[in-house]
């Protein structure tokens, strides 16, 4: 099988996704595991760039790389977090090891499942993945989901600043 | 696929002398401009062997000042992490000229039967991969400041985080009102949009105030206001400096950068001076259109014809958009040197009370408007 520029893309950044999602969870400084992240979340731009979904891709680099994994780095920082001083116990290691293959099995059988062979897609709309599609779906289509989503965000961070402010005033 | 990589790579290197030459060309403006608002002399040394009849100084800003400062010890603190102190000052110019690859900086021309865009890259999200990369340039600042192992340099990076997420908000929500405007987030196709009369742009059916060009800046004014504060900010100039305060915080954020890391970090500020400019100059200033000049040369709306060949109009479009562009920096230079640094917490009242709701209350009144036209 030949690949074309697509796959061959495809699969580098897919291993550097990888690559660096174990750097996140095994790095030992939180810095540098934050770093990984931003690393991983390009990657992830990326592949959504391959599949034509470039406002998402863009989407993603500005909300997750720019802004949330930023104040991440800002809290981390203020807390001035060094290397964790007491490393979990082997215990704790082998029960995180078995949940995340249990999650990982899990979603590869799902994904084995449901998988579509590309033939059966067939030709993808032109304008698929543009702005005015991406619209169309959220504020037509899934108007009511996307507000009682905005609305469940809303509550949340309110609900964050009052815990959050308890006990100071 | 071959001749469209070839034309690609030639318009990027191109871009990327024109982006590079206007850059240092700033260093030497705001030297000399910085003492002509100060009434001093200035940069003064170093003419070309005593040949040209006045020294002004071009030399020494230009060549004797990188030569110094790129030979100069590249020193790193002890304690210092040093993989990401070398990282850093990249992280904070490459964002910058990246951005470059979407600004359009002419009409298109034709090339052996193939019709060139003068832009680098023609997405269509521009607006959103602008605003993006810019968002990275953050982690030069962030970075810079926790792998340098220095209170003052910390300080400096948590106040550059916070500033520049703060301005990004305003600046997100300014670009959406435009965005909204136009109805594109592709700044080609906004700059091609200015072409119009403002009457016809607007809608009003006859030609009504086609006298006026249809700028941005005629239709969007509070954006514009909006966009220039929040971009200067995220510049990291004064009177937005608070990361780098140097009363303060001795250098901010690259207190511990000596020698050519420390020039490339001043080199980003004055990158991020020219891209602010380029994106003020298409949204709001016709980005490359001179006021009824179209592709066969001036129509004006109360008669008369200048006809001109393709290649001159073309030339002229370029011309006019480097020569705005150049105008809004050295506007931004005279900014700099003009007004005194803010407080912290007028910096932050400034983004969040009266840019971020300004903004928000731009968004929704053009949405009505936009609705109530339809």
């Amino acid at each position: 099988m030949i690949m074309g520029i697509g796959e061959i893309i495809f699969f580098i950044v897919g291993a550097v996704a990888i690559a660096s999602a174990f750097g996140v969870i095994l790095h030992p400084h939180p810095v540098y595991s934050a770093l990984f992240l931003v690393v991983a979340l390009f990657q992830i731009a990326v592949l959504f760039i391959l599949l034509d979904a470039e406002m998402v891709a863009f989407l993603q680099v500005l909300v997750y790389a720019g802004a949330i994994m930023v104040l991440f780095l800002f809290v981390i920082m203020l807390l001035n977090l060094g290397r964790d001083p007491e490393a979990a116990p082997a215990s704790w290691k082998l029960v995180t090891l078995g949940l995340g293959g249990v999650l990982g099995a899990e979603l590869g059988w799902f994904f084995l499942r449901r998988a579509v062979p590309p033939a059966a897609i067939g030709a993808i709309d032109p304008a698929y993945g543009s702005v005015t599609a991406l619209a169309r779906t959220l504020f037509v289509d899934h108007a009511l989901s996307f507000e009682i989503t905005s609305i469940l965000l809303l509550v949340a961070m309110v609900g964050a600043i009052v815990l959050g402010r308890r006990g100071v005033d | 696929m071959g001749p469209e990589i070839g034309i690609a790579a030639i318009k990027a290197l191109v871009v990327l002398l024109i982006v590079l030459h206007l850059t240092v060309f700033l260093l030497w403006v705001e030297r000399k401009g910085s003492a002509l608002i100060q009434n001093r002399i200035g940069a003064n040394r170093a003419s070309i062997f005593g040949v040209l009849p006045w020294n002004t100084g071009i030399v020494n800003t230009l060549m004797a000042d990188p030569v110094k400062m790129f030979t100069k010890e590249d020193f790193v603190p002890e304690g210092a992490d040093r993989l990401l102190h070398f990282v850093a000052p990249f992280l904070s110019v490459f964002p910058i000229f990246v951005t470059f690859a979407c600004v359009p900086f002419g009409d298109e021309i034709q090339i052996g039967g193939r019709s060139v865009s003068l832009q680098v890259a023609d997405l269509n999200v521009g607006i959103l991969y602008i605003l993006a990369v810019v968002s990275i340039a953050v982690y030069g600042v962030v970075l810079a400041g926790w792998a340098s192992n220095n209170r003052w340099a910390m300080l400096g990076g948590l106040r550059g985080s916070a500033q520049m997420i703060s301005y990004e908000l305003a600046m997100g929500l300014g670009l959406v009102s435009m965005v909204m405007a136009y109805g594109t987030l592709d700044l080609q196709a906004m700059a091609r949009a200015q072409g119009a009369g403002l009457g016809t742009f607007l809608g009003f059916g006859r030609p009504v105030l086609d006298w006026l060009p249809a700028w941005g800046i005629f239709f969007q004014p509070l954006a514009f206001l909006i966009l220039f504060a929040a971009g200067i900010a995220e510049s990291k100039r004064i009177p937005f400096d608070l990361p780098e305060s140097e009363s303060e915080l001795i250098s901010g954020y690259y207190t511990e950068y000596s020698g050519g890391k420390q020039a490339t970090f001043m080199f980003s500020d004055f990158a991020e001076v020219v891209l602010v400019s380029a994106l003020i100059t298409t949204m709001f200033f016709g980005g490359w259109q001179i006021p009824f000049l179209g592709r066969e040369g001036f129509a004006f709306p109360w008669g008369g014809h200048v006809a001109m060949p393709r290649l001159l109009v073309v030339v002229a479009q370029v011309g006019a958009f480097l020569a705005k562009v150049f105008f809004f920096c050295w506007f931004q230079i005279l900014i700099r040197w003009t007004l005194p640094r803010f407080r912290y917490d007028q910096l932050m009242r400034l983004g969040w009370k009266v840019l971020l709701p300004l903004a928000l209350a731009n968004v929704l009144v053009t949405s009505v408007v936009i609705l109530l036209a339809q």
